[in-house]
């Protein structure tokens, strides 16, 4: 409604102004949004996520342009960008590698948040939507592995989806409806394109907009885990808190820049990193008969892989693999600390988190490897820890002696 | 229209039943939505029966060939992997074949097959699908000390005897799948359909 509210522009911006709140927006967002000035390191990773995401998108879309999603074509057409389309192989390996390069930086954000309690009261939500993104992203990040029709596309599909036959009763009709065949076949690699350039982007890009809206209503946790909304100057401004406009978004590029740097030197001398960006066995096209000797998924998922294979039973280790990411969801009212950052917790939840690092990342390697008798006893033992460590949460967290937490943000310089 | 009192009982009615046809509205157009994810016409057409000529399948060898897109497995037997199926039954999680749906019944007998020499079976692992190898070798293996020849898989370490039985601490939760099948002659087997004589 032009006039009724009066904009602080002039000109065209004025203009635009009085009819769309964009001033308003960009102040409550960016020029105005109070963040803590004591952000560290780990604090690059959540708009590093977003410039990945950028990356995925665009590259995607200059991908759609030449890949063709059938079971006769696909492998062929991969190729062919590969090898014919004028930086193709750049457009392709920034989208393959950039996949490796989200999840990196989603690993380390998620981390970042559990060291800091960033989940904590009042940002049980912010939590839960970010899970939410991780979810729909694996699916994404799965269901884009799928499109080359190579190997380890078809094969993996083929294990993935079976775990929907786990389900008593419904299980077998249910992975044929998901298939739309007997088999992973051009139904289903048309249908997983379809979810993977349309459904999952808009899911996560709405989710992210909901992460961040939920961020910005409550205000951003820190390092220090202190509350910096408590202390105000007379201007009703935190006085530990800067403007993200111009702060955060000079030391975000920086981070981009270092990332960027990074990413380039895979891109350029490693794109497939050994085996762990792209399989070897996917430079094969998919052959329905022949079941490639060590089926694995990418290093993302490996952690997962590595219970679903230790666990005996088809029921019980997909409800495990399962149960392993969505017990993520109740951090926020799992952890019973009144304390949220690790630098004011005591030695108990320093031990645990450190135990947690360590099967995370066991479970990672044991999910790559071909599953030996010894590896497949250290996965159920693994498995068993990474449960532990939220299970006994409320125990160690409540019992754990914390150290005083600072009335303001400590600064280290 | 001349200014009535609301009437709340008539507001929350008509509130209601709009509710209840949208709601329905909603359900039956999702069916179209859903039911366009089910195999196409195509799809099951093509699952059609496939004939299987094994004249030239030499003894202890196996034949591999496609049904409804699926590897399925032909292999003549020797009598020695024959003669190896009656020990070490009690290392099997289903030894008697007495899952339903893993085999029509005239499969479900000691060989697990029409003919005791020929078995038919579908390749595909019952843990998660993939198609275990062939090893007819009766020798100790790396995953078996005492293995008597039967098919491994290299995905999650599922182990089934020669007659597609599985065996206890795999992964595989059932014995391998049976497809429907008979012999129209001594060397010629079609799969997808039963025998005459025996509607399963």
């Amino acid at each position: 409604m032009a006039g009724e509210r009066t904009s602080t522009a002039t000109g065209l911006l004025g203009w635009v102004d009085q009819r769309l709140p964009v001033v308003d927006f960009w102040n409550k967002h960016v020029g105005e949004y109070y963040a803590p000035k004591n952000f560290n390191v780990w604090y690059y990773f959540g708009s590093l996520a977003m410039l990945m995401l950028v990356n995925q998108i665009v590259t995607g879309i200059w991908l759609t342009m030449h890949y063709k999603p059938s079971e006769t074509e696909a492998f062929a057409s991969v190729e062919y960008i590969m090898r014919d389309v004028p930086w193709g192989w750049l457009i392709r390996y920034m989208h393959s590698t950039g996949a490796s390069f989200f999840f990196i930086v989603v690993y380390l954000h998620m981390f970042r948040g559990l060291i800091y309690g960033s989940y904590q009261k009042p940002r049980e939500l912010i939590w839960v939507l970010g899970m939410l993104i991780f979810l729909t992203l694996m699916a994404e990040a799965f269901l884009g592995y799928v499109l080359p029709w190579g190997q380890m596309s078809f094969w993996g599909a083929q294990v993935i989806v079976s775990l929907f036959g786990a389900i008593p009763m419904i299980g077998p009709g249910l992975v044929e409806w998901i298939q739309g065949d007997f088999l992973p076949s051009d139904a289903t690699l048309n249908r997983f394109f379809a979810l993977h350039v349309i459904a999952m982007p808009l899911a996560i890009l709405l989710l992210v907009v909901l992460h961040l809206a939920a961020l910005h209503e409550v205000g951003s946790n820190n390092p220090d885990g202190v509350e910096i909304k408590k202390k105000k100057d007379a201007a009703g401004k935190p006085l530990d808190g800067i403007p993200f406009h111009p702060y955060y978004t000079v030391k975000d590029l920086f981070g981009a820049g270092v990332l960027l740097v990074l990413f380039a030197a895979v891109i350029f001398f490693e794109p497939t990193f050994g085996g762990l960006f792209l399989e070897h066995d996917n430079f094969i096209e998919a052959n329905p008969l022949v079941t490639p000797e060590h089926i694995k998924p990418v290093w993302y998922f490996t952690p997962y892989y590595a219970m679903l294979r230790a666990i005996p039973d088809k029921l019980f280790g997909v409800v495990v693999m399962g149960a392993a990411v969505m017990i993520m969801f109740l951090l926020p009212w799992l952890d019973r600390s009144p304390v949220r950052s690790i630098r004011y917790r005591g030695p108990l939840t320093k031990a645990a988190v450190a135990i947690f690092v360590v099967s995370f990342v066991g479970l990672a390697w044991l999910g790559s490897q071909p599953g030996s008798i010894l590896q497949t006893l250290m996965a159920q033992i693994l498995t068993a820890v990474y449960f532990l460590f939220f299970l006994a949460m409320p125990f160690f967290t409540a019992i754990d002696k914390v150290q005083p937490v600072p009335e303001r943000v400590t600064m280290h310089d | 229209m001349a200014q009535q009192p609301a009437d709340p009982g008539r507001r929350r009615f008509l509130t209601v039943t709009t509710a209840v046809v949208g709601g329905v509205g909603v359900v039956a157009a999702a069916v179209p939505f859903l039911s366009a994810w089910k195999p196409s016409a195509r799809a099951v057409a093509a699952g059609a029966p496939v004939i299987i000529d094994i004249s030239r399948l030499k003894v202890g060898s196996q034949q591999i060939v496609q049904w409804r897109k699926r590897p399925v497995w032909v292999v003549r037997r020797t009598p020695d992997l024959l003669g190896a199926l009656a020990g070490e039954t009690d290392r099997l999680k289903d030894p008697g074949s007495d899952m339903i749906d893993q085999q029509p019944n005239y499969a479900k007998n000691e060989y697990r097959s029409l003919r005791p020499d020929v078995l038919v079976l579908v390749g595909s692992c019952t843990h998660l699908g993939c198609s275990p190898k062939y090893h007819p070798e009766m020798q100790p293996a790396a995953w078996d000390e005492q293995w008597k020849g039967g098919f491994f898989c290299p995905c999650h370490n599922s182990k089934f005897d020669m007659a597609g039985r599985v065996y206890q601490g795999s992964p595989a939760p059932t014995n391998l799948v049976v497809p429907p099948y008979h012999f129209v002659d001594d060397n010629t087997i079609v799969v997808g359909v039963d025998p005459v004589q025996e509607v399963a």
